[in-house]
This record gives C-alpha cells, sequence and structure tokens, in this order.
C-alpha cells in the first residue's frame, strides 16, 4: 500500500473532473479509502491511490465527479466514511431507514410512477421512480441496493478458495469473468502466474460466457420490442453453448472452473471439436437471424433512436462494455490494458457512435462474431502443459488488482492478502456501477413503454452492484 | 423474414421430453402435500417469481424454462405477473435484509390456497451467503416452505422436475 497526501487525493479528483483520467473504483476500509483512476488517452497507465482516514473522513470525489457518488454513498454505508462535502448524503446499500427520499420533480401536470422492486416476470429486484409528462419520461431515479448480500464483509477472513467462489457469485451471469478477475489479483498480489494451458482455457471459457450473454440479449431486447421470434431462436443458440459448457466443463455456466493459480478442470481434444462444432453451428444460424433484424423495419423502427446515450456522459462516467463501445469509447480490459492470452490473439474491438438502443445491440452481434473467432483461435492453439500451480506462501500482506472484461463491461477486483494466507479485503467493482446512472438519462424524453427497451439494452446487473 | 418462418414450420420442435430422474426427496415433498390442495392445482400452475437477492443465475436458469427446449407452458406452468394471479411463489436468493418485506407483502398479496417452492441453494438454506448478516438466510426464515430445489442454480431439468412433481400428474 501507497499511501497518498490528501493534496494529490484532491487533485486527482481536479484531473477526473476535468476529463484527464477515469474513475475505475472507490472503496473503503475503516481507516482509509482507495480510488483506482486510469488515464484517459491511455487506458493502460492505472494509477490506485490509498488515502488514510484515521477520523473517518476524505474530501469527496463524488463533489465533483458524478460517476463517485454511489461509491461514496456504498462506502459510507459498509465502511462509515464521510466524504466531505459530497451533497447526496442518503444511504445507498443500507434500506433500514423507514423512507427514502426521492429527488424532487417539480413542474406542471407530471405524474410518478413507482416500479419495483418486485417486477414482472423474472429479473432482480430494484426500484425505478418515473416522473412523466403524459407518455413521456421526464425524470427517472433508481433505487437499488435490494440485492445487498454483504459479500464485501463475508471475503474479510475467508481462504482463497472461498473467496473465488464467492466472487464468482457476485454476478452469476459473469461468473467466469469475476472468477477470473479474483484469480488475477490474487495472482498479482502473489506474484506468481498460472500455466499457459490454464491462461488459455480460461479465456475460451470467458469467450463462451461472452457468446451466451450476448446471444440471450440479443433475442431478448428484441423480445422487449415485441419481435418473439428472435427471443426464441437466440434462446435455442444460447441453450446450444450452455449445453456445450456443460458437457466440457461441467456446469452449464462454468462456476468455480477459474481457480485462484489456473483452471478446476482439463479439455481433451474430443472436448475441444465439440467445442470447434458449436462454434461453426452457432456462425451457421445466427448469420439468417441477423439478416431477419436488418430487414425488418418495424423492429428497428423501436431500436433506432431510442434510448440515446451521449458520447460525452459515457466518457464521463467510464462506462464500460457494449453501452461505452455503442457510444464511441475506446475501451475493452482485454485490450486495454491487455492481459494474457489476448495479446497473442487477433480480435477486433467494435466502437460505434449510435448510441441508441440499435447500437447497443450491435455492438453485441458484432461481438458475438469476435467470440466465435476466439473460441477457434484458442481451441486451435492451446498450449500443453499443466492447468493448475500451487498457490504460493508468501508470508507477508501483499495487495493485487485486476481489470477483466466481462460480457458487459470491465471488472475490477482489489484484494489485500494477510500474512496467513487469508483475505484481509476484498473489492469487486461491477461495470453496473458506472452504467445504472446513465440509463436515468437515456430513458428522459422516451416513453414510459419504452424503458423495457432500454433497460434491456443496458442489460446492467442489481447483483453486481448491489453487492 | 418468410425464409426463417418457413424454416421455423419445417423444423421439427425443438421441445424435449421431461425425463424425470427419480429423486425420492421431490417425491417426499410432493407427497406432503394434501389430497385437497392437489386437487385445487389440478394441472395448471401460476407461478409468481420472486429474486430475493439472488447472484442472478438461478434467473437466468429459470428464465431458460421458457426457452423451445423445455417449454414450461406445456405443463400447464405459467409465470404470472400478479401476485393476485399465483398459486406458487417461487423463491431465488438469500433473502437478503433489503428484499424481505418485498418478499413477505408478494406472499401477502397471493390469494389461498398458496403454496412456497425455494429455487437454489441461497433460496433453500442460504446457500453461500448463508453466515452473511446482510442475508436471513433462505426463503424458510421467512415463509412456509413447501418444495426445496437444491442446486447452485439448480439446472431447468431439475426446476422442471420439481415444478411438475408439485402438480396431481407429477411422475
Ligand atoms: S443458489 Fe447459486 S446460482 Fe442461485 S442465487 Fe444462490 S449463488 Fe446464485
Amino acid at each position: 500500500m501507497t499511501a497518498v497526501a490528501t493534496a494529490s487525493w484532491v487533485e486527482t479528483t481536479a484531473l477526473l473532473a476535468d476529463g484527464a483520467l477515469t474513475l475505475l473504483g472507490l472503496w473503503g476500509e475503516p481507516d482509509r479509502v482507495h480510488m483506482a483512476v486510469a488515464e484517459a488517452a491511455n487506458a493502460a497507465a492505472i494509477r490506485l491511490l490509498t488515502l488514510p482516514c484515521p477520523l473517518g473522513r476524505y474530501p469527496s470525489v463524488g463533489r465533483l465527479h458524478a460517476s463517485a457518488i454511489r461509491l461514496e454513498r456504498a462506502a459510507a454505508d459498509l465502511w462509515g466514511l464521510e466524504p466531505e462535502g459530497l451533497p447526496d448524503t442518503r444511504p445507498w446499500l443500507d434500506h433500514s431507514a423507514p423512507d427514502y427520499a426521492f429527488l424532487p420533480v417539480e413542474g406542471d401536470n407530471l405524474h410518478e410512477v413507482p416500479v419495483g422492486p418486485v417486477h414482472a416476470g423474472i429479473i432482480e429486484p430494484g426500484h425505478f421512480r418515473f416522473t412523466a409528462d403524459g407518455e413521456t419520461v421526464v425524470r427517472l431515479e433508481a433505487r437499488l441496493g435490494y440485492c445487498h448480500k454483504g459479500i464485501e464483509r463475508l471475503l474479510q477472513g475467508a481462504s482463497l478458495a472461498t473467496g473465488a467462489r464467492l466472487a464468482g457469485r457476485c454476478s452469476g451471469d459473469s461468473t467466469v469473468a469475476y472468477a477470473l478477475a479474483f484469480a488475477q489479483a490474487a495472482e498479482a498480489a502473489l506474484g506468481y502466474v498460472p500455466p499457459p494451458r490454464a491462461v488459455w482455457l480460461r479465456a475460451l471459457m470467458a469467450e463462451l460466457e461472452r457468446l451466451a450473454n450476448h446471444l440471450g440479449d440479443v433475442g431478448a431486447i428484441c423480445n422487449d420490442a415485441a419481435f418473439a421470434i428472435m427471443l426464441a431462436n437466440c434462446s435455442v443458440l444460447r441453450e446450444g453453448v450452455l449445453r456445450e459448457a456443460a458437457a466440457t466443463f461441467g456446469h452449464r455456466l462454468m462456476m468455480d472452473r477459474v481457480v485462484p493459480g489456473g483452471v478446476a478442470l482439463d479439455l481433451d481434444a474430443a472436448g475441444l471439436a465439440r467445442i470447434v462444432a458449436l462454434a461453426a453451428e452457432t456462425r451457421r444460424r445466427f448469420r439468417p437471424l441477423i439478416a431477419l433484424y436488418e430487414k425488418t423495419a418495424s423492429l428497428q423502427d423501436r431500436t433506432v433512436g431510442t434510448g440515446f446515450l451521449k458520447p460525452s456522459l459515457a466518457e464521463a462516467f467510464g462506462a464500460g462494455g457494449f453501452i461505452g463501445r455503442a457510444s464511441g469509447r475506446r475501451c475493452d480490459a482485454r485490450r486495454w490494458p491487455g492481459y494474457a492470452p489476448y495479446p497473442d490473439l487477433d480480435f477486433e474491438v467494435p466502437v460505434l457512435t449510435d448510441g441508441d438502443v440499435h447500437g447497443r445491440l450491435w455492438v453485441r452481434v458484432l461481438e458475438i462474431e469476435q467470440s466465435l473467432r476466439l473460441i477457434e483461435q484458442i481451441a486451435g492453439r492451446l498450449p500443453p502443459g499443466a492447468i493448475r500451480t500451487e498457490t504460493p506462501e508468501r508470508g507477508a500482506t501483499a495487495e493485487g488488482m485486476a481489470l477483466v472484461e466481462g460480457f458487459r463491461g470491465d471488472i475490477l477486483v482489489w484484494l489485500r492478502l494477510e500474512a496467513d494466507g487469508r483475505i484481509g479485503r476484498c473489492h469487486l467493482r461491477d461495470p453496473s456501477w458506472f452504467q445504472w446512472p446513465l440509463l436515468e438519462a437515456v430513458i428522459e424524453g422516451n416513453i414510459i413503454a419504452d424503458f423495457p427497451l432500454c433497460n434491456k439494452s443496458f442489460n446492467c446487473s442489481y447483483s453486481g452492484a448491489d453487492l | 423474414m418468410r425464409k426463417t418462418l418457413f424454416d421455423s414450420l419445417i423444423h421439427p420442435p425443438f421441445t424435449e421430453r421431461l425425463v424425470p430422474v427419480p429423486d425420492p426427496e421431490l417425491a417426499r415433498m410432493a407427497a406432503a402435500l394434501d389430497a385437497g390442495s392437489r386437487r385445487r392445482l389440478g394441472r395448471s400452475l401460476a407461478i409468481r417469481m420472486v429474486d430475493s437477492g439472488s447472484c442472478n443465475a438461478c434467473e437466468l436458469e429459470l428464465n431458460a424454462l421458457g426457452n423451445p427446449f423445455y417449454d414450461l407452458e406445456r405443463f400447464g406452468l405459467r409465470i404470472v405477473a400478479s401476485p393476485r394471479h399465483a398459486d406458487v411463489l417461487l423463491v431465488t436468493g438469500p433473502v437478503t435484509r433489503n428484499m424481505a418485506q418485498a418478499l413477505l407483502r408478494t406472499h401477502e398479496a397471493m390469494p389461498a390456497p398458496k403454496w412456497v417452492v425455494a429455487a437454489g441453494d441461497c433460496a433453500t438454506c442460504g446457500g453461500i451467503f448463508a453466515d452473511s448478516p446482510a442475508c436471513l438466510g433462505g426463503a424458510a426464515a421467512v415463509l412456509p416452505v413447501d418444495m426445496h430445489i437444491p442446486g447452485c442454480p439448480p439446472t431447468p431439468t431439475q426446476l422442471l422436475a420439481g415444478l411438475v412433481a408439485l402438480m396431481s400428474r407429477s411422475p
């Protein structure tokens, strides 16, 4: 840990507000606060700042830089740290107070529509407070935290093995990416690298996960525009991926397959052949579905121009994943800063400027092809050898951090291991932290009926951000 | 468009037969439902699903039940939007403190007779979050649970088997 002085904390805050730096995360401990930032012009230049706060207070970053507001509210709830100067001091994850004061909205002819936390259908819990003028949304305020499970508390004092299982259940749809980020952070702390075959198998699982999720999302977005045939067909393709995952890796979502030091199980030649066949079959069957989307004007009538996210906002919030990339942000942790084995693989990072529901859908469509290419390359060039190394004893405290590209964006994991090898503190930052607030911005001026469509095109994680 | 629709017409259905895996535990739980409730449930179940703070993987698998392979509606199982229409409350997640009230209110809003199914290790016993001070440790901590479907997450087949066992024509 390298402690910084208050002056340099404040200076960093100013650089964030100027847009010279991008916020990657902000998290607390009882007596200190940490912040990770990257240079806006060079995403590989990452800095970690730790500010001791013996009095339990620190100068707020959210005061000047909006993307830190919810992180600071969460740190206040979890660690009792007071962000000095933060205008919004309402609790975020702590729902114990009987009332929650939604921000006032004033004007003529406005009415409020409260939705959730229990929604129609099978989705996660969250509350959305719409203020509408007729059908048009003038303001949306989300209240989250319903999935708060105390994950970071459970991680304190946990073994590495338990930590990996907990990380893999932070947001189940990204279980591989989370377990990978956790493993990489632990490996960085302990200063060891897993065997090459393990690194490549991890990437194979990560791409299968991305593929399955993107296929599911493309179908679900079209379904929210009442085009159910896409959902039926995409869900068949998604099921195909999950079944192959079960057949080759022993679990449909590949939970607990990435572990610190490597992976939990190997693939034989037959398994690899199945995965290559899956990629070819998925490509063959996905292509006509995309042609169908492109030729259906009534569907694009719903997606084009709906829920526009300004590139400047995406940049200011450091929004990752398809949300950032559909609004012109050049970001993808696999490339910037990049991690093995991706520098050895050939893939493109699609960046569009549409910024609407269609743009976010189209980034996914392009990424599906990239993931298929990656799966084929990895299966064709998988290095031989061991799949796991034993975790070394370190005997001293050590910190590590990792940034991994999950299907919805960059996941940051930071941890400190104590001398006995147990976890002292671990923070998991879901990409959704920097995406949820933008959903409130894009829905403005759209009709309430388009909210499900916008929401699905974002597909933020409730559980991942609620911790 | 026309080609895709045509292909869908001539393609044999994806839907698979549910091959029941004999599970004494499921059979025991189903048998525990008295004959009267079985009669009332008949051949259809309206299910209101509530995520009480799951990691969302249980939801992924519940959603998969709607895909053409599993097609849960052919069994008379229907996910409904309103608790007022529901016979069964299907709970996932370890019941976080922040979701407990909403979960109880949903249960209260359901007309009697009503049943509660806990799906996934979290809902059945708190799972990996059992010791968290932010969670209550599963559905049974706040509601009378009629059936547990374990798994992390349970596979669509396990979920289907559990729900089908609830009905009178259970395997
Ligand atoms: S049972 Fe497993 S998959 Fe389901 S919510 Fe709990 S941790 Fe997630």
